[in-house]
């Protein structure tokens, strides 16, 4: 069997898995630094016992689906108030409850969500004070 | 010291009135900053408890509107930051102003009195018993809540317009363009909305959870909008649709309107 063009077929493969696999090497062996997210807003630093609506942990692995819940029990079941597992109650309202104490979007939620690689649609809609005119 | 015998006989009565009256008791409560209607919670914070009714409902009575008075208006459209794109095509309406064949069109009411022909009408959504934009729409964006609002779930609109097809009364609208930067003042309370979802009224849902009657109404000087229970025969529109003769919008397509026009 006698492959033609030998020379540019293989040279064609060569450059395709190279570019293929370029997402690969290109980072490989340098450590993107993980977000550093403020937390000293004025709103939060009055606070005496520095806690979520619920703790650091269960916020930071499930505040997307904390959101989603409130979201359908506002709009859908039209309630308005969170009981947290401490016992607290928190209106359910994003830029009302959230980004009271998190003032700075761009430096606590962009932050993680562009390490993440995650667009959330929430902003498209909801209203982070002093971003719209 | 032990309770001597009128003593013993006094706090036995007290105690067996109090047994025998709970609503007393709960009209104690109620004084005390709780209600029977508000949760746990609201009552704690002191916070104003929601209203709440079987079944929501608008009388609309033009005849009290001034010429060109358009505070209801602009009342609903700055607290729900609903924009003005300057052109009557893409305008987004949850409360507008109508000329009477539009509102009632047909030969549905021939002979009116020229002065109510004559004016024009305001007009919002129905909020129908039987709302055919709730039937139609495909993702359930649009639902009918047990207390007879119709409500937009913004997160689940897929911008098909089935509804706004369905709906006899065009009461609904479709952001054709990112609405944010036609709206004339951001209010921070109310989200906005954005492109390719529909809107429109929704009875103030968000002020009724609050405790606050809708925008429009309270705007309205004249007080030709009143809003209310009309499950509930003391409640303010009953007492006036029970003695007024109010008309609906094409009522002929069932959809049951609970918009109710005094003319």
């Amino acid at each position: 069997m006698k492959l033609y063009d030998a020379g540019k077929i293989i040279a064609g493969i060569v450059i395709f898995l190279i570019l293929i696999t370029f997402p690969l090497w290109y980072g490989k062996g340098k450590a993107v630094a993980p977000p550093n997210l403020e937390l000293d807003t004025p709103a939060i630093q009055q606070l005496t016992d520095k806690r979520c609506v619920e703790d650091t942990a269960f916020m930071r692995a499930n505040h997307m689906k904390l959101l989603a819940t409130w979201r359908d029990d506002v709009v859908r079941d039209g309630k308005r108030f969170y009981t947290a597992a401490d016992g607290r109650t928190v209106e359910m309202s994003l830029t009302g409850s959230c980004l009271k104490c998190h003032s700075n979007k761009d430096r606590f939620c962009d932050r993680c969500h562009d390490y993440a690689g995650v667009k959330p649609t929430c902003w498209n809609c909801h209203i982070v004070p002093g971003e719209v005119k | 010291m032990a309770p001597n015998r009128r003593e013993f006989l006094l706090i036995a009565g007290l105690a067996a009135i109090g047994v025998a009256c709970p609503s007393l008791a709960r009209v104690l409560f109620a004084k005390a900053g709780a209600t029977s209607s508000g949760t746990a919670a609201e009552a704690v914070s002191g916070i104003t408890p929601a209203l709440k009714a079987k079944r929501w409902a608008m009388a609309v009575i033009p005849g009290k509107c001034p010429n060109d008075c358009r505070a209801c208006i602009d009342a609903c459209h700055l607290t729900h930051n609903v924009p003005d794109f300057g052109n009557p095509k893409d305008e987004i309406q949850w409360i507008g102003l109508q000329p009477f064949e539009r509102v009632f069109p047909g030969d549905a009411y021939p002979q009116m009195p020229e002065a109510a022909r004559e004016r024009k009408l305001p007009v919002l959504c129905n909020h129908c018993d039987n709302p055919p934009c709730v039937r139609v729409c495909p993702t359930q964006a649009t639902f009918k809540r047990a207390d007879g609002i119709v409500m937009m779930d913004y997160h689940r609109c897929i911008g098909c317009r089935f509804c706004m097809a369905a709906c006899p009364y065009g009461a609904r609208s479709m952001n054709w363009r990112d609405p944010r930067p036609f709206i004339r003042k951001i209010n921070n309370d109310y989200p906005t909305r954005t492109k390719g979802v529909v809107e429109k009224c929704t009875f103030c849902e968000e002020r009724l959870r609050k405790g606050i009657l809708p925008a429009c109404v309270m705007a309205c000087e004249e007080k030709a909008l009143v809003f209310g229970d009309i499950d509930d025969p003391r409640s303010e529109i009953r007492l006036l649709l029970d003695k007024e003769l109010p008309i609906r919008r094409r009522v002929d397509l069932g959809t049951k309107p609970q918009a109710y026009y005094i003319l």
